[in-house]
């Protein structure tokens, strides 16, 4: 079968044959980061513009340095240094950077929506690498990644995700993407950062108390109190928030004994996670930081790939 | 309009082919000392494994086995888009090694060239050779096989299948004619 989407805005578009295809892709590209030269031509001569409007270490990081191991040419722009700065608008932003002829623009952007809005503007592949709190496509899928590499398979799972749910674009893209590979999914926070109706997109229930949400889970991902996205009125404190709904090795131990922890980082130390677990045995976390490297070549080879046969 | 596929190569032919083979090699290469089989998926592999059995057979030792994938490689991803790709596997350095690159059916040599560059990326080989089970003619680069199973020369339109079981044994090879 050959990948047939263009545009990677989410995972709300892919089916089921798609996410394995790029779990099985990145499996194969994962091996290219353990060699001595870590670079394959695949992309040679293709450019590659990651746009990132907002801040972000791991992810900027991990698209160019894919880019780079498939011998792409990549570039960063970023927000705070672009003409964005200036007042200039996000069309004309990307009109204009599709004017050099890029090949894929990797965007992140504060707004929801903000890349359906370029890929219906822009010629180019886009990939979303996070829109406000809508969709983080390639943080679902390297997740899925490392579920299934520590698990064997992603069916049948139960996977707690704990945290800010209301504001939270990994939350989105997790729950269509375990919901597709066949997960249950239970959600966990505050009344506060839990959406009404939010069971709607997919195989979810939700909790508000954590010990019934992580009881007997395969996996617990906790997500962090995003401070930049609301305001502090959602919380007494975070000292509440760490006692009602932080990873603690005490509660961890609902969980079943093989579970794992992961965290799409970055971490609040002693908020909603505990330096003892997020360093313990059962974390995974830096799994997901390498398979995010390997599921990002992934993307980029399966989009290149659509895009030349159109032309 | 139906193909006529023709048997032009059955099990025992494949199987006295590969022992040949496995002979020719350790002729030339004075036995297998720093010998390294390396099959090109797919099809390659499988034999390159045969290869490996056979030569313990003959010399009792077991030669270094590993698979390359060349889609990475390959010089048209522009006109075919993003194929499947598959693991390459190489657990042992390559440095100082006699690779043999194995594959079924010898035809451009592109496939070949890639192979080439693919391990490059992963070491410096003492030198590379090629086994192939069937060279069919037509190459478009100055490429050759060191050992080859059957010449078979072949029109452009005409297909080589070589037929694997759920095994990975190789079963028969088929001329199939548009």
């Amino acid at each position: 079968m050959s990948f047939k989407h263009k545009h990677i805005l989410g995972i709300e578009q892919l089916a089921k044959e798609d996410i394995q295809l790029i779990l099985d892709t990145g499996d194969a590209f994962k091996e290219i980061n353990s060699r001595d030269i870590k670079k394959v031509p695949t992309l040679r001569g293709k450019t590659i513009i990651n746009a990132f409007f907002e801040a972000s270490t791991r992810t900027r990081l991990s698209f160019e340095i894919a880019g780079k191991r498939l011998s792409a040419d990549t570039v960063n722009i970023s927000g705070s240094t672009s003409s964005v700065v200036k007042g200039e608008t996000l069309e004309d932003t990307a009109r204009n950077i599709e004017a050099m002829a890029p090949d894929i623009i990797v965007i992140r952007h504060a707004h929801s929506g903000s890349s359906h809005y370029l890929a219906e503007r822009v010629g180019c592949s886009i990939v979303n690498a996070g829109d406000g709190a809508h969709e983080h496509p390639s943080q679902a899928l390297l997740d899925l990644m490392t579920i299934r590499e520590h698990k064997g398979s992603i069916e049948g799972l139960e996977v707690a995700i704990v945290g800010d749910i209301a504001h939270s674009r990994v939350v989105r893209s997790n729950i269509y993407a375990l919901s597709k590979m066949g997960a249950r999914v239970r959600l966990c926070g505050p009344g506060t950062m839990l959406p009404i109706g939010i069971e709607r997109l997919g195989n979810v229930e939700v909790f508000t108390d954590m010990h019934d949400a992580i009881k007997d889970v395969d996996v617990v991902m906790m997500l962090r109190i995003q401070m930049e996205r609301q305001s502090n009125i959602m919380l007494p404190s975070l000292r509440e928030y760490a006692r009602f709904y932080g990873l603690n090795p005490i509660n961890v131990q609902l969980a079943k004994p093989d579970a794992i922890v992961m965290h799409p980082g970055p971490m609040n130390r002693g908020v909603e996670i505990s330096s003892v677990v997020a360093d313990g045995v059962q974390n995974v976390i830096l799994d997901q930081v390498e398979n995010g490297v390997a599921v990002r070549m992934a993307l980029l080879y399966l989009v290149s790939g659509v895009e030349s046969m159109q032309t | 309009m139906a193909k006529v596929e023709t048997a032009i190569l059955d099990k025992a032919g494949i199987t006295r082919a590969i022992t040949r083979i496995s002979h020719e090699i350790l002729e030339y290469n004075k036995g297998c000392e720093n010998l390294a089989l390396i099959g090109i998926r797919t099809g390659g592999d499988h034999l390159a494994s045969l290869l490996q059995a056979s030569i313990n057979k003959i010399e009792g030792v077991e030669v270094s086995l590993g698979t390359v994938d060349i889609t990475m490689y390959r010089d048209d991803l522009a006109v075919r888009g993003n194929l499947p790709i598959g693991k390459t596997e190489i657990p042992f350095p390559l440095d100082g090694k006699r690779v043999v690159l194995v594959d079924d059916v010898l035809y451009t040599g592109r496939t070949i060239r890639s192979a080439m560059d693919a391990l490059m990326d992963f070491g410096r080989p003492s030198t590379i050779q090629l086994a192939v089970l069937i060279d069919r003619g037509h190459r478009e680069l100055p490429i050759r096989a060191d050992y080859v199973g059957r010449n078979v020369p072949t029109a452009r339109e005409e297909d080589i299948k070589v037929v694997f079981n759920d095994k990975q044994k190789p079963v028969e090879v088929l001329l199939v004619k548009p």
